[in-house]
């Protein structure tokens, strides 16, 4: 084929570049869709329960993952500090998932229980009461935000479509189970059952 | 990975390299040297010249083709071809633990041979503890272990659980858990005021007599089964120590009446299923070293 064939016709020149960049997709990113390896849950690993899937909107609304990840990698710096390294498994009912890739913060991966509530309630009131070094922002309104389980129920369906196992009484006692929350109480709930289901002495 | 997937990477990735380099050797105008010949195209006046790949660029790709060769026959990435040398990640992680753990083990477990008293004293036992001090405990007892509102000085001689190494070790390995009851309900406003008063002058900042005395009776009847009836606390239930002016959630009129109210329910999370024994024995000894 002529080179000026291509270059006059855009039409043509669209559907080459495609061809070529679908490549690395094919090879690298459509394979994981299918395998058992990253498809199969963890053994233990149940959908959220209502409270800590609003929790989960309101780390996402917050940007919490805009300075922490996790992910925490196979590396042995990384296992000391924070434990068991993340394995796929971990995150197959998670939409989207919240690996990140920036650190400006402590990844997060295994944060369950680590801490009291009391802690993170500090924390998360004023960073500097606890760490004095800290430079996270402080989300006082999380302590005057109460949640009302309108669109919980809605949220579980939604996962629902796209493989997470919510049952029909999970979506039906959505509402209730999160009515009146806080939204602090919602976030520390999420945060408390991270990475929970791989614990080794490290 | 199934055998199907494992030949569509194999597949797709010889045909990309396959089309690289046929992209790259067809249209090589080799040996012809520079030119003024130009290719005809002529963009506002603009013209280009109709010359082969320099040499070095050239070669450049061609190294790179036959690096990836290389690379897909020495580490995994055909399918599921384990790669000559037979590397993965979670392998090169666990030489890693490995060769740390041959490293360190044998000086842990001498460590842990030892009676905490003992190696408290050693300047390498508290370097190691106040490593693993500031990334387990520090966040809530502070880089100096002095603690905050809410979280116990560790550097002080007043304990709420004891100060024995046995003692903080069971609270690492086990965690604690207050349970301070709220006593809002029972007391009423008038007996919080009065109760408050009667613990102010256990340190003796009391300034009523007829409320201390109306508090004192309150205290015996509910908060001496914990706080013992002449206030100096109980390790058994992390009860603190009334009478020695050391707040952990504040001492002023408000704060302690406030601490009636609500209760308090400080928790210490475990960490026995986090941390190897060694290393609870050496941070053990580095919170011990901390006030003895």
């Amino acid at each position: 084929m002529k080179h000026e064939v291509v270059e006059k016709n855009v039409g043509l020149m669209i559907i080459f570049i495609i061809v070529a960049i679908s490549f690395g997709t094919l090879v690298e990113l459509v394979p994981l869709m299918f395998i058992k390896q990253t498809n199969e849950p963890l053994a233990g690993l149940k959908p959220l329960p209502a409270l800590e899937l609003e929790g989960r909107d309101i780390y996402i609304r917050e940007g919490c993952n805009n300075c922490h990840s996790q992910m925490v990698r196979p590396l042995r710096a990384e296992t000391e500090r924070y434990g068991h390294y993340s394995v796929a498994g971990e995150f197959v009912y998670d939409h989207p998932f919240l690996w990140g890739s920036k650190r400006t913060g402590p990844d997060l991966a295994r944060v369950g229980q680590r801490y009291s509530d009391d802690w993170h309630r500090a924390h998360m009131y004023n960073p500097r009461d606890v760490v004095p070094e800290s430079n996270m922002p402080a989300y006082p309104w999380l302590f005057d935000n109460e949640l009302n389980g309108e669109r919980t129920g809605k949220k579980m369906t939604a996962l629902r479509k796209v493989g997470v196992p919510y049952s029909d009484e999970d979506i039906a006692g959505a509402a209730t189970a999160v009515e009146g929350k806080l939204e602090i109480d919602a976030l520390i709930a999420y945060l408390q059952q991270l990475g929970t289901l791989l614990q080794t002495r490290r | 990975m199934a055998s199907f997937w494992s030949w569509w990477v194999i597949i797709l990735t010889v045909i990309t390299l396959v089309g690289i380099s046929w992209i790259l050797l067809a249209n090589r105008k080799g040996g012809q040297g520079t030119t003024d010949q130009t290719t005809g195209h002529a963009h506002d006046g603009i013209e280009e010249y109709d010359n082969p790949l320099p040499a070095w660029w050239f070669y450049m790709f061609v190294i790179t083709i036959v690096w990836a060769i290389g690379y897909l026959v020495v580490y995994p990435g055909m399918g599921n071809y384990p790669g000559l040398i037979g590397w993965t990640q979670i392998g090169q992680h666990e030489a890693e633990v490995a060769a740390a753990e041959e490293r360190y083990s044998e000086m842990r477990s001498r460590y842990l041979a030892m009676p905490v008293e003992e190696i408290a004293l050693d300047p390498a036992v508290r370097r190691m503890g106040m490593r693993l001090f500031g990334n387990n405990c520090a966040q809530c007892h502070g880089a100096d272990g002095k603690g905050r509102y809410g979280f116990p000085n560790l550097t002080d001689d007043d304990w709420l659980y004891g100060g024995s190494p046995a003692a903080i070790k069971t609270t690492l390995v086990d965690g604690r858990r207050a349970a301070m009851p709220a006593w809002a309900g029972i007391l009423g406003d008038q007996g919080i005021a009065e109760t408050t008063e009667y613990v102010l002058s256990l340190n003796g900042r009391s300034t009523d007599t007829a409320l201390t005395a109306a508090g004192e009776k309150h205290y015996q009847m509910y908060c001496a089964a914990c706080h013992g009836a002449d206030a100096k606390g109980n390790h058994m239930f992390g009860a603190p120590n009334l009478t020695n002016g050391i707040w952990l959630y504040g001492g002023s009129r408000e704060q302690i009446a406030h601490s009636l109210r609500a209760g308090r329910n400080g928790v210490m999370p475990a960490f026995g299923e986090s941390l190897t024994e060694d290393k609870i024995h050496i941070l053990t000894a580095y919170i011990y070293s901390l006030s003895n």
